[in-house]
Order: C-alpha cells, then sequence, then structure tokens
C-alpha cells in the first residue's frame, strides 16, 4: 500500500470577531490508498474543517497536506481547483446537485472544466450513472428524482474523473434506512475497486461500513481504530 | 476552453428561457437604448444625405458673392438693397485669381411672365452663360443660350419646369413659343432640367433665365450698366475652396477701396456655410436623442447588473459545487459574464430590430428620409456588448470571489 494522505502538525485557526477559534490543534494523520476511512465526532470537533482540508476547500494555517505527494498548503487557488478536479470527488449530505439540469449534465459538471470533449463527457458520464444504476434517468431533472436516486447522482460526479479519493460528508444525514443502505453499498462496493473513501458521519451504524474509525474532539484525534473484518454489505 | 465558453453560452440561454418575462424586463432598457440609437442615427443620416443632396443641385464648389446691406445714415438697409457689385468684379476676379477657374453673375427679379392667355409670375435671372455651368444649371431640350447671345442681347429665355407647367397647356410645344415680360417678348430656347426643391424649400425649377445683357438693357433695367445682384465663382477642387475664399476677399475689398478698419461691403459664401446651417438642426436633435439613448443604456445596463447580483445570491450553492468539483475562478467569472453580455447581446438584437423597424416606418408614415448603415448597427452591436462586460463584471466578479466552503453551506 502506498500513501495517499499524510498530515503533520496541521492547525486551523479561524478569526470570529475578536475571538481566535483553534478548529484543529497539531492534528496528524496518515491515510493509505485503498482505505475506507470514518471520521466521526461531534459538532464543533473539526471533522467539518479537516474535511475541508482534505478536500482542497480550504487550507491549513499551519502545518503540511500532502495528497498524492503534492502540497496542498502551498497551492494557489486555481491549482487547489485543479487537485479538486483531478484527485477529488465529493458528495455532501445534501446532494447538491445544479437544479434543473439533467443528471447526466450534473454528472458531466467535473469532465466540464477539465475541457474534455462533449462527446467523451457524455459517455464516461453515463457509464459513471450506470455504475450506480441509474442507466435511463440520464434526463431526469433532480426534482424527477427520489433522494437516494439523487445521491446516486452525486456519486455518479464525484466517480466520473476516476478520483484517487472520495470524500463524503454525511452522505446518508438526508436519508431513509433504505436508501442510506444503498449508498453505503455503492461506495463500499467503489472501494472494493480500488479507490479510497473518507467519510465523515456521526451515525456509528454508518461508521461500522468502513475499515478504520477516527473520531475527532478538540481539533485532534481522539481514537483511530481499525477493524479486523468488514461488516457484510447487503446488496453490494 | 472552446467547449467551455460553447457550453456555457448554451446554459446562459436555458437560464434566460426559464425565466423569460425576469430576462425580458431585464433586457428592456438595452432593448429601448439600442432601438433609439438605431433610429436616431438613421433619421440623422437620412436628413443630412437630403441636404447634401440639396446642396449638391446648387453646383459643386461653388463660391457666391453677395452685397452686404449697407447702413447709410444710421439706417441699415435690407441684405442685397445697395448695389456694389459689378460685372467687372466678376470679370477681375477671374483674371487674378488663378484658383478661381470661372465666374458668373447675374440680376434678378419676379416679374409676371405671359404666354397667350396664361401668365404668372416667377423670379427672372439674367444670367451669363458662365453663371449656368457653375450652377449646374443643364438643358433637357433645346440648347443653353451663347456668348454671341450676350454680346447681341438676343431675345431669347430658358425655362425651368415648373415655369413651362405653369404656362403651357399638356403636349403645347413650348421650344420656339414666344412669352412676354414687360412687353419684351422672348423666344423659348430651352428648358432646363428639374432641379427640386432648395434647402429652403423653395421650387428651384420656377425660373426664367435670360442673357444678363438682355435683361439690364431691355428687361429689367438698370441703375448703372454693368451692376449685378450677385457674383459665383468655382474652383476645380474642393481643397482650393478657403483659399479662393480669402483671395476674393482680397480682390475685392481692393477694388472697392475699402480701408482697414472698414467692414466688407459684400458678403461670401460657400456651399459649406449653407450646409452647416441645415446640420446645426439636426444635431440639436441627434444631441437629444443621444442623451435619451445613453440614459437607457445606463438604466439598461444597471438593471443587467442588479439581476446578475439577484442570481449570484440565488445560486451561490450551484457556485459553490462548481467550485467543489473544480471550476477555477476565471471560470466562473466567465460563465455570469457571458449570462450578462447574453442579456445585453440578445437586448441588443432585438433593439437593433425595432430601430430598423421605427426608422422604416417613420420613412413610410412621416415621409423622412432614413438610412441604415452597416455602421449603426455594429456600432449599436458594440454597445450592446460593451454595457454587458461593463455591468457584467461587477456580479461575475463578486461570484467568482466567493469562498467555495461558505458557498456550499449557504442556505
Amino acid at each position: 500500500m502506498s500513501t495517499l494522505i499524510r498530515c503533520e502538525d496541521l492547525w486551523k485557526i479561524y478569526r470570529v470577531g475578536d475571538v481566535e477559534v483553534q478548529a484543529l490543534r497539531g492534528l496528524n494523520l496518515t491515510i493509505q490508498r485503498g482505505e475506507f476511512v470514518a471520521i466521526m465526532g461531534s459538532s464543533g470537533s473539526g471533522k467539518s474543517t479537516l474535511m475541508s482540508i482534505l478536500g482542497c476547500l480550504d487550507q491549513p494555517t499551519k502545518g503540511q497536506y500532502r495528497l498524492n505527494g503534492i502540497d496542498v498548503g502551498q497551492a494557489r487557488s486555481d491549482q487547489l481547483a485543479e487537485i479538486r478536479n483531478q484527485q477529488i470527488g465529493f458528495v455532501f449530505q445534501s446532494f447538491n446537485l445544479i437544479p434543473r439540469t439533467s443528471a447526466l449534465e450534473n454528472a458531466q459538471l467535473p469532465l466540464f472544466y477539465r475541457g474534455v470533449p462533449l462527446k467523451e463527457q457524455r459517455a464516461l458520464a453515463s457509464a459513471a450513472l450506470a455504475r450506480v444504476g441509474l442507466q435511463g434517468r440520464e434526463h431526469h431533472a433532480p426534482t424527477q428524482l427520489s433522494g437516494g436516486q439523487q445521491q446516486r447522482v452525486a456519486i455518479a460526479r464525484a466517480l466520473v474523473t476516476v478520483p484517487s479519493l472520495l470524500l463524503a460528508d454525511e452522505p446518508t444525514g438526508n436519508l431513509d434506512t433504505q436508501s442510506s443502505q444503498d449508498i453505503m453499498g455503492i461506495l463500499d462496493g467503489l472501494n472494493r475497486e480500488g479507490i479510497t473513501v473518507i467519510l465523515v458521519t456521526h451515525e456509528l451504524d454508518i461508521a461500522a461500513y468502513a475499515s478504520r474509525q477516527i473520531t475527532i474532539k478538540d481539533g485532534q484525534i481522539l481514537s483511530d481504530h481499525t477493524s479486523e473484518g468488514r461488516l457484510p454489505v447487503e446488496g453490494a | 476552453m472552446r467547449v467551455f465558453v460553447w457550453l456555457t453560452i448554451v446554459t446562459a440561454l436555458r437560464v434566460l428561457a426559464r425565466n423569460r418575462l425576469r430576462a425580458g424586463l431585464t433586457m428592456l432598457g438595452i432593448v429601448i437604448g439600442v432601438g433609439a440609437v438605431i433610429a436616431m442615427v438613421s433619421i440623422g443620416e437620412g436628413a443630412k444625405q437630403a441636404v447634401q443632396k440639396q446642396i449638391a443641385t446648387m453646383g459643386t464648389n461653388v463660391i457666391m458673392i453677395w452685397p452686404t446691406a449697407t447702413s447709410v445714415g444710421g439706417v441699415r438697409g435690407a441684405q442685397g438693397g445697395a448695389i456694389t457689385l459689378t460685372v467687372m468684379d466678376a470679370m477681375d476676379l477671374k483674371k487674378k485669381i488663378p484658383v478661381l477657374t470661372d465666374t458668373g453673375w447675374m440680376k434678378r427679379d419676379v416679374l409676371q411672365i405671359v404666354n397667350g392667355h396664361r401668365n404668372g409670375n416667377s423670379p427672372v435671372y439674367g444670367v451669363s452663360p458662365s453663371y449656368l455651368s457653375i450652377r449646374d444649371w443643364t438643358v433637357s431640350r433645346g440648347g443653353p443660350f451663347t456668348q454671341a447671345d450676350m454680346e447681341s442681347a438676343a431675345l431669347v429665355a430658358l425655362l425651368g419646369q415648373s415655369v413651362v407647367d405653369e404656362l403651357f397647356d399638356q403636349g403645347e410645344e413650348p421650344l420656339g413659343a414666344i412669352i412676354r415680360i414687360r412687353n419684351v417678348p422672348l423666344r423659348v430656347i430651352g428648358v432646363l432640367s428639374s432641379k427640386g426643391q432648395n434647402t429652403y424649400g423653395q421650387d428651384q425649377d420656377d425660373v426664367v433665365f435670360i442673357p444678363f445683357t438682355t435683361a439690364e438693357r431691355k428687361v429689367l433695367g438698370t441703375l448703372f450698366l454693368g451692376s449685378v445682384g450677385g457674383i459665383y465663382g468655382t474652383t476645380d477642387r474642393a481643397e482650393d475652396m478657403p483659399e479662393a475664399v480669402e483671395l476674393i476677399r482680397e480682390v475685392m475689398r481692393a477694388r472697392h477701396r475699402l480701408q482697414g478698419d472698414q467692414p466688407d461691403d459684400f458678403t461670401i459664401r460657400t456651399q459649406v456655410d449653407l450646409a452647416q446651417v441645415q446640420e446645426g438642426t439636426g444635431q440639436t436633435l441627434t444631441v437629444m436623442l443621444m442623451a435619451i439613448a445613453s440614459v437607457s443604456l445606463l438604466v439598461g445596463g444597471i438593471g443587467i447588473m442588479n439581476i446578475l447580483l439577484v442570481s449570484v445570491t440565488e445560486r451561490t450553492r450551484e457556485i459553490g459545487v462548481r467550485m467543489a468539483v473544480g471550476a477555477k475562478r476565471t471560470h466562473i467569472l466567465i460563465q455570469f459574464l457571458i449570462e450578462a453580455l447574453t442579456l445585453s447581446v440578445v437586448g441588443g438584437c432585438i433593439g437593433i430590430l425595432f430601430g430598423v423597424l421605427s426608422a422604416r416606418l417613420t420613412t413610410v408614415i412621416a415621409g423622412w428620409p432614413t438610412i441604415i448603415s452597416g455602421d449603426t448597427v455594429a456600432a449599436a452591436f458594440g454597445f450592446s456588448v460593451a454595457v454587458g462586460l461593463f455591468f457584467g463584471l461587477y456580479p461575475a466578479n463578486k461570484a467568482a470571489r466567493l469562498n467555495p466552503i461558505e458557498a456550499l453551506r449557504y442556505e
């Protein structure tokens, strides 16, 4: 296994008015390629901040973050956009699909910013939608899809660039139990195909899908536990 | 990048199509502004060309010299009231000023013209043959009078088309007919080509030309032989006109023995002067319409900026998502700029359509001549692009500067 993520002495300090908030306090973390990691913690623990930094949406105040050997802390905004485009796929709690735009076009979006020719964009996006079980729904708008289907479109969008890291921020937070199981099944399947998945959640049963559970508190890692085996996944 | 721009335009059009009423209202300012520019310029150009055409009927590169009103003992006479110009002046000017290729002279009076049982009042001009060529009068039927007619004070006349219509029955042959002016019988030797109205709306074809000598000796009479009502000069090239005007002033002052501070006793005018007077009125109108158009474009631009700011706020999350999947700041900037441009360009095109239509309507209903040139349409198009760019830049920049994390969390 090779190292995908290496965080050393990561600090993130915000200023809210006169108050200084230390969201991350010297956090160290290493994640190998192909891992399925769940990050847990109560609100205010710093897990969202860590998620933003791992997703290259934000940069640490202090310390070093290397993704695939790239020093993210030194990158400029355009370089961050490029790293996000090429290395990372996002899945959000609230799906975040672009409204009134078909599933296919939503899934095409990362390729659009990569400058891929239109035909190829369509072919890759169709394949990604098929991969999450949405063949035949390419031309449905988000409002014509159920919550679980919308989240699958979001996963297809994350997949379409074949990222080295898939970041899922509470992906089942807005879904019922059945849909949650479906989505986790898809994420697990992707991980078995070799994609590194980081899952942020506060639900233990969702975290149980991962092979490694990290708990964060007060901007530091409280516990880091790797399971021996995995839970059997229904429908995977 | 080409794929990106193309798809962004398609997306922008789709966004507009979705909010048709909103987009329509936003574009209204641009539509009115651009429409006003097109209508204004085409009407202005039409009027200008009409004036130029009328001025061209006076002949090309014509310099006119008239006697000035003179003040005698505090009483100011009407212009042309004094007789200060002579045939000798005209001949001397031609001799002394090389750029002046020809000079002609005339005197006029409005007299009753009689043909058999019909009669009418028309201006009668006694002119030198050179006057006809300088003022660009051509004879459509028959022939002009000659130097020999001048010298012998021949009893011949050229009639304008309006005079022919007035004095002769339909189908009656004017050539060779004898008309009477002040009981002097004159033989019609030619009919002039029609010139239409002049810039003051006078009928230029209501005219009778007779040789100058005939006029002063037999028809109009004179205070002293050789006095004229006006002298006309011409140059070969338009560039020589200012020089010719200056030289005419010098020669005339010398001939009239005017001392240093004495005012000229003559007035020199060129077609350019006349054209400027006419265009002055047009320009006032143009400036006013231009003001309306620019206010409208400004308001339209602000409307676009406003709706774009609303759009940026509404679509904050979308911007966040786009950034998360790899849109750079320039991508977001270009996306919103293209939306602004789409609004202003579509508005501009509708405006061009309206402008062309209203110009045509003006021609059909009011009968004003209008000219719609490609330049005008291109300029109006350019205006709408500029408005879109200028007023789109601020909202687009605002969108591009959003923090992706905050944008994603925006409710």
